[in-house]
């Protein structure tokens, strides 16, 4: 193995690539790395507050939520019982409504029995002076008797 | 190297017509034009990925090509800044470069032993070596490149008289300076030759096991060369990356101000 000149020319060869590598190869390469990391690290960051955002937009959409639903349980509620209320009322009216019609019926039958007692009465007691004037016949004098038949009629009617 | 003697017949002459490089020249002054070649070759298609890949590069959805430089720009700069913790714009790029260059130049080991030099052969050229990094001279041109590197910061950081201080000082105090000396010159000239020869020796033995399998029965071959192939998958990459490393931590050993 013979050391000769070729030395020489290697040295100048790998002098030339080494300084070539310095100037064209490792510092855009270098640089691009950087500016990729750089990059990197922004996007996670952006992630990560994009992750956060997401997180507290969820949480106050739950609060929304549950307000929403507390609300249309309270309404709910209330139409159910304004409801109930107005059944009750109605129920109430219909009962009124019904008594009355039953005292007013009541009260014409009533009315009713004692036109027709009356009536009744004015029938019997007429009757009874007829057949006793037909009993009495001559004897008994309108004016004589008077009396007598005003008390018989009363005690009647 | 009997580059112009004829070579021999039979599985010797093989093995040496495959190890010997086609070269230019005389004495010191030979060229191996093979490994020139090759080496350039490897590295233009290393800065043409990459900086294909670096024109268009952007910080939104990457295209494949960019990934894939991408994926290695991020492993270079994480084993510079795993073992290297100064500022400095030159080592990440240097790692890189060493790595893929490398890379490529071992990845010249997995194509058919005999492929490229037939080709050769057909138009002309007596002898064609394909593997850069089996050549001593590939790998100490680097190796000694980043010698020259660490010795550079070595100064630059250190200042000349902490250079020197660290030299003739360490580790064992003023009284001992020509010892010190000694071994700190053994441990820093050291260092380039153990990076230069680990990885010529690993890819050189592994090119030879190559070439030995190939002088099988073409029934044996597939049987012995594929599992050694794709072990060597493992080998090319493992060495590259431990060239890289080495080189790493040696510029920031260099770097460390004691």
């Amino acid at each position: 193995m013979s050391i000769n000149a070729t030395l020489l020319g290697q040295m100048i060869t790998f002098a030339l690539l080494v300084l070539f590598t310095m100037k064209y190869v490792w510092p855009p390469l270098m640089q691009a790395l950087e500016e990729r990391k750089k990059k990197i690290a922004e996007g996670l960051a952006a992630a990560d507050k994009g992750k956060q955002d997401l997180e507290n937009a969820e949480k106050r959409a739950k609060v929304l939520l549950k307000e929403a639903k507390d609300q249309a349980a309270e309404i709910v509620n209330l139409a159910q019982k304004r409801a109930n209320d107005l059944v009750d009322e109605s129920k109430d009216a219909a009962k009124q409504e019904g008594e009355r019609i039953v005292a007013a019926a009541k009260a014409e039958t009533d009315r009713e029995v004692q036109a027709a007692k009356e009536g009744l009465r004015k029938q019997v007691s007429t009757l009874a002076i007829a057949a006793a004037e037909q009993i009495l016949k001559t004897e008994v004098d309108q004016n004589k008797h008077k009396e007598v038949l005003k008390d018989l009629k009363k005690q009647l009617g | 190297m009997a580059t112009e003697a004829h070579s021999p017949e039979g599985a010797t002459g093989y093995i040496i017509h495959h190890l010997t490089p086609l070269a230019t020249g005389e004495g010191f002054w030979t060229l191996h034009l093979d490994t020139l070649f090759f080496s350039v070759v490897l590295g233009a298609v290393f800065l043409v990925l990459f900086m294909k890949a670096a024109e268009k590069a952007t910080s939104g959805v990457p295209g494949p090509l960019q990934n894939f430089a991408e994926m290695l720009v991020e492993f270079v700069d994480t084993q510079v800044k795993d073992s290297f913790h100064g500022r400095s714009a030159l080592i990440a790029p240097l790692a890189l470069s060493i790595f893929v260059w490398v890379w490529l130049m071992n990845f010249m080991d997995l194509i058919p032993v005999d492929l490229l030099p037939s080709i050769g052969k057909a138009v002309g050229l007596g002898y064609l070596r394909v593997v850069p990094s089996t050549d001593l001279n590939a790998t100490f041109a680097m190796s000694i490149s980043v010698f020259a590197l660490i010795i550079f910061y070595s100064i630059k950081v250190k200042g000349p008289i902490g250079f020197a201080k660290e030299m003739l000082l360490t580790p064992f105090g003023p009284w001992m300076i020509p010892f010190n000396l000694l071994l700190k010159l053994v441990e820093e000239i050291a260092k380039p030759i153990s990076l230069g020869l680990r990885l010529f020796g690993n890819m050189y033995a592994g090119e030879l096991i190559f070439i030995l399998i190939a002088l099988l029965p073409w029934y044996i071959q597939p049987a012995l060369s594929l599992p050694w192939a794709i072990f060597h998958i493992l080998i090319i990459t493992l060495q590259a990356f431990i060239f890289m490393v080495l080189t790493i931590v040696y510029l920031s050993l260099a770097h460390e101000d004691h």
